[in-house]
């Protein structure tokens, strides 16, 4: 199906004011950073994580630790649909005791986050998991909320949400897509 | 789209080049998750898997036991002692009555090649042939794929020198074409009494000296000299074969300095590998074994998932 745009609801300077923002929001409800830790869902999640990780470092001299976390296996609908592609897994620190804040993207029904949930327990205990979003747009199946969110974004089910970040596709936005011949 | 363009793994012509690159990458994920402490996912929960092995096994059934067990399938083995087949059931009917089970998976081991295909027909469930007669053993392949990837970084061009009993080997039957596919240079070497009648038909080059191809091969792969046979051996003596086809020190010494040394195992230490080849960090068997786990998970994980798609869940 063809998707083109229908809004830009996020440009370069939005992206970029709305990190700092959640940098700022993350140390001050954790009292500082030093027992957080970022895991971002791959892949564009773990962008979102490590470009976090910079704004927290620039703002406290400290750089917390960063993992990602690929979902594919602890998917609710493995029986019916699998992920195009596997990432591994990579959280190179001890989960336990910590602060993890969880890092995704786009929020949308909220599977993914309870997905990636799963996933880090499998790893030890935190002492709390938060979940920091560069988008929400509504529509949750599961009672999920995200703690930092970049933008709330009113959406139709049928519209998709795209999120670019200029790591992975050369520049930051965030665009709402609609199928071609719509309207 | 599926992820594989097959329903059933039971010769390495099953699987297109694609589909093998698509079986290794997932298989990373799954090495991951094998070096957790918590080494458990619920991928495939709810899911039945029945190991079926009608021949002796020890290292291939746990191997896919294990791999069902990290992924929450519920997992059923049944040896040829305690099944129906010694009270005279024939291979279909025993196929019927596993499909009547609703499994969703069977892997089967047997003495006759084909085994695997006739379990296809007469179910419903998809089939993984872990090993039949002397035809192949498609898992054992794509873990050395794997292995050897891991280790050289690629397959395509690598040059692997397969020594042994080639002739009986599924191992054999099922890694020549495997490495033929990726484009690596399969070399099989062993006497002119362990070679099939026409050689040429596996699509391998042929060598009967293993010190005159040594010093081209990246990787040597020793196959098990299989000691219950070895009465019947058509070679003299277990020396003498040791001697001509075995990896020791003087032998490692003359190969190229980073050609590393792979063996399906059980090994025969003496035999087809020196023990301290077998211990030197040149041997990478251990990492095969390590490397069976994932690889299996991945095909019990791209047989038994659904489509292969990208929207948003």
């Amino acid at each position: 199906m063809d998707y083109r745009t229908k809004a830009v609801v996020m440009d370069a300077e939005a992206v970029d004011r709305a990190l700092t923002r959640i940098a700022h929001e993350i140390l001050e409800a954790n009292k500082g950073c030093s027992e957080v830790a970022l895991v971002g869902i791959l892949t564009r999640g773990a962008e979102l994580a490590d470009r976090l990780a910079e704004r927290i470092e620039r703002i406290e001299g400290v750089r917390v630790p960063v993992g990602k976390v690929d979902i594919s296996f602890y998917r609710d609908d493995v029986a019916t649909r699998l992920s195009p592609e596997v990432h591994r897994t990579d959280i190179p620190f001890d989960v336990e005791g910590r602060h993890i804040v969880l890092a995704d993207d786009v929020l949308y029904t909220g599977r993914t986050i309870r997905a990636a949930m799963d996933a880090i327990m499998d790893y030890g205990r935190p002492h709390s998991i938060q979940l920091a979003v560069l988008v929400d747009r509504g529509h949750r199946e599961l009672p999920i909320r995200a703690d930092f969110v970049g933008k709330n974004v009113p959406t139709s089910r049928r519209e998709r949400v795209k999120a670019r970040f200029a790591g992975v596709d050369g520049a930051d936005s965030v665009e709402i897509l609609e199928e071609a011949g719509a309207r | 789209m599926s992820p594989l363009s097959c329903q059933h793994i039971m010769t390495m012509d099953d699987l297109m080049p694609e589909d093998i690159t698509t079986i290794l990458d997932t298989a990373e994920s799954f090495k991951e998750v094998n070096e957790r402490r918590i080494k458990k996912l619920p991928t495939l929960r709810g899911r039945t898997i029945i190991n079926l092995f009608l021949e002796p096994s020890t290292r291939t059934r746990m191997s896919f036991e294990i791999a069902a067990k990290r992924l929450s399938a519920d997992g059923v083995n049944m040896t040829a002692s305690a099944s129906a087949t010694v009270k005279g059931e024939s291979l279909r009917d025993t196929a019927k009555t596993l499909s009547a089970m609703a499994c969703d998976l069977v892997v089967v081991r047997h003495k006759y090649a084909g085994a695997p295909q006739v379990l296809a027909e007469c179910m419903d469930a998809h089939v993984i042939n872990g090993g039949d007669g002397m035809n192949q053993h498609p898992t054992q392949a794509l873990l050395d794929l794997f292995t050897m990837r891991q280790h050289a970084g690629r397959l395509e061009g690598l040059t692997v020198g397969i020594v042994g009993d080639i002739c009986h080997s599924r191992v054999a039957g099922s890694l020549v074409p495997a490495l033929n596919k990726m484009g690596a240079r399969p070399i099989i070497i062993a006497p002119p009494t362990l070679l099939p009648a026409r050689p040429d038909v596996l699509g391998a080059e042929v060598a009967t000296s293993l010190d005159a191809v040594l010093p081209e091969l990246d990787i040597v792969y020793m196959l098990r000299i299989q000691m219950e046979r070895a009465a019947g051996m058509p070679f003299p003596s277990l020396r003498e074969y040791a001697r001509f086809y075995g990896m020791n020190e003087a032998r490692l010494a003359a190969a190229n300095p980073g050609m590393l040394v792979m063996h399906p195992g059980p090994m025969n230490r003496g035999v087809e590998v020196s023990s301290a080849v077998a211990d030197s960090p040149r041997a990478i068997v251990l990492d095969q074994v390590n490397a069976g786990v994932a690889v299996r998970m991945a095909v019990m994980y791209l047989l038994l998932g659904g489509e292969s798609g990208g929207a948003v869940a």
